[in-house]
């Protein structure tokens, strides 16, 4: 493999990625910020003074690490499925596949697109959440590399999908029925320790309840899982999806005929 | 070694269907070679597995040495391909478009940019840089596609009707263009509709049906295998019956112009002799059908197994 090629190809690609993230900022940049203000003022500053604290924060500070985590899963996930999918439906797909870049590359540039989106509208959701409440960061290394990791995790499971997705409705499917409910029930606005223990078990079967809890204790010091099983389980995601992925391409799952 | 080596190429799609029944093609360094074909003759399949769009099921390709299965990336290195069918990011920009596909060939930032700007100059684009690709007229966006095959310079250029849907002056300066770049030491590789194209350009030709070559020979030798050609002609005042001129068949047609068909191992001044001695003159003359149409029609409809 030639490898200058590839992080020529790779650097290209990103490139493309970010430039259509801010061509399409309407899109990809306006919406989380709205969506995640709302949930600040509904559930932070007016649903949040009548609950008080949890494990000895205010509620608005307890569910800002949480709010964060899922706007940049949500938005990782659905930049490399809108993007990927869109050149597959657009074919300019194929500008990628006849040309001589590994698929190792049109993977690490999908998913550093999603990535780097994931992160700026995570940053962003992190200015409104400065709007509302005060954030300390406890852990800083922790709450950098889960971050990251789960962000990849998520752009990951976004190229798969997208690599299946035969039409738009295809797209929509896993985020909407899949990727809400598990963020919903993975601890971002509540700790598993108010569950009976039957369904705190149950819980912990959900892996963004790993990611969300580390970040949470990268930013809060606290946390209701142990942080090591958190790196544990991403680290393992990761490695499973991308050879997943990889495995898909080179197969030419969606792809190649 | 060859610029294009097909050996034995298969495809079975998934439904059942036979796309291509073992075809071999060689093409060689340097060569204008057309490929022709009915729709659904396998054509842009076959294209298709020598660029790596689809997986054939059995056989070998290699580009300039580089085998498909062994050495991909050198093989896509050497490789040009511009598709039938459109398929810019439409709401892309026009130099971006080309830029980014230079990235993808692993092309330094500069040299992309020197690239660029050189093709989408040549191809009449420059002034359209910064628009987007959805703004481009039909002609336009199929002149982007060749910019963007080009930018990295490939030794075998594909083109899969390049000109289709195209008005006849853009046709023509892509035709001069096409040529002007084989002459430079492109090999190209051209599917079109327009037999006439594929007779003007190319000089050699593979007619595929079915799945198989039919024929595959230089341009020359094959229209040399015509046993007939057909003629119209104005003639001066009006005919009311077609004349019988010795050794030719004649007929009238409607807008009153004569039809003659002449065979092969006849000379066109034994028809102008024929005529002067019926005192027909002639105002005009033009060939019936393009040459390779009628060549191509012949196959097709002569091939074993054609339906009658």
């Amino acid at each position: 493999m030639n490898l200058s090629l590839n992080l020529v190809a790779i650097r290209t690609l990103i490139h493309k990625e970010v430039s259509r993230v801010f061509r399409i900022w309407v899109q990809t940049i306006v919406p989380p910020a709205i969506t995640m203000t709302l949930y600040f003022i509904i559930f932070g500053n007016l649903i949040g003074r009548r609950i008080g604290t949890m494990d000895g924060f205010d509620y608005m500070q307890y569910i800002a690490p949480g709010l964060i985590m899922m706007s940049v899963i949500t938005n990782s996930y659905g930049n490399v499925v809108s993007s990927f999918f869109g050149a597959k439906f657009g074919r300019h797909i194929e500008e990628m596949l006849v040309s001589p870049m590994s698929n190792g590359a049109i993977i690490i540039g999908h998913v550093a697109g999603g990535v780097i989106r994931g992160l700026g509208v995570g940053l962003l959701v992190t200015v409104i959440a400065l709007f509302f409440t005060r954030l300390e960061v406890a852990h800083p290394f922790i709450m950098l590399s889960m971050v990251v990791l789960s962000s990849t995790v998520f752009a990951l499971a976004g190229f798969i999908n997208a690599l299946f997705a035969k039409k738009f409705d295809d797209i929509s499917i896993i985020p909407t029925f899949v990727l809400t409910p598990l963020t919903y029930l993975g601890g971002v606005f509540y700790s598993i320790s108010l569950l009976p223990e039957f369904w705190q078990g149950v819980s912990k079967a959900n892996p963004i309840l790993y990611m969300v809890n580390a970040f949470r204790y990268g930013v809060l010091g606290t946390s209701d899982i142990n942080i090591v099983h958190a790196y544990a389980i991403v680290l393992l995601f990761v490695a499973i999806l991308f050879t997943a992925c990889l495995m898909l391409l080179n197969r030419g799952v969606g792809i190649r005929e | 070694m060859k610029a294009l080596s097909i050996k034995n190429l298969t495809k079975t799609y998934a439904n059942g269907n036979q796309a291509l029944k073992g075809i071999s093609i060689d093409v060689e360094p340097g060569d204008f070679c057309a490929l022709l074909g009915p729709n659904g003759a396998g054509k842009t399949t076959a294209i298709g597995i020598i660029s790596s769009l689809v997986n054939k099921t059995s056989g070998s390709v290699e580009i300039f040495g580089h085998d498909i299965d062994s050495d991909l990336e050198a093989a896509k290195t050497h490789l040009g391909l511009v598709p039938q069918e459109v398929n810019l990011n439409l709401w892309e920009g026009v130099a971006n478009i080309v830029r980014t596909q230079a990235g993808y060939y692993g092309l330094p930032r500069k040299l992309a940019e020197e690239r660029t700007e050189k093709y989408l100059r040549e191809l009449r684009l420059w002034d359209r840089r910064n628009d987007i690709a959805r703004s481009l007229s039909g002609g336009m966006k199929r002149r982007l596609m060749i910019a963007r095959a080009l930018v990295h310079e490939p030794r075998l250029l594909i083109l899969d009707e390049p000109t289709a849907g195209v008005d006849i002056e853009i046709r023509r300066s892509m035709w001069d263009y096409l040529q002007r770049i084989n002459a430079e030491g492109t090999t190209i590789i051209l599917t079109t509709h327009y037999l006439e194209e594929a007779e003007s350009l190319c000089r050699h030709v593979a007619i595929i049906d079915g799945g198989e070559i039919i024929e595959d020979a230089p341009m020359s030798s094959v229209l040399r295998q015509l046993q007939r050609e057909v003629f119209v002609l104005n003639v001066d005042g009006e005919l009311r019956e077609a004349p019988v001129l010795a050794g030719f068949e004649t007929s009238l047609r409607e807008d009153g112009d004569l039809e003659v068909v002449t065979s092969k191992d006849r000379h066109v001044n034994d028809l102008f002799a024929e005529l002067d001695r019926n005192d027909i003159r002639v105002v005009s003359l033009r060939n019936k059908a393009n040459r390779l149409e009628e060549l191509f029609m012949g196959l097709v409809e002569n091939k074993p197994g054609a339906e009658e």
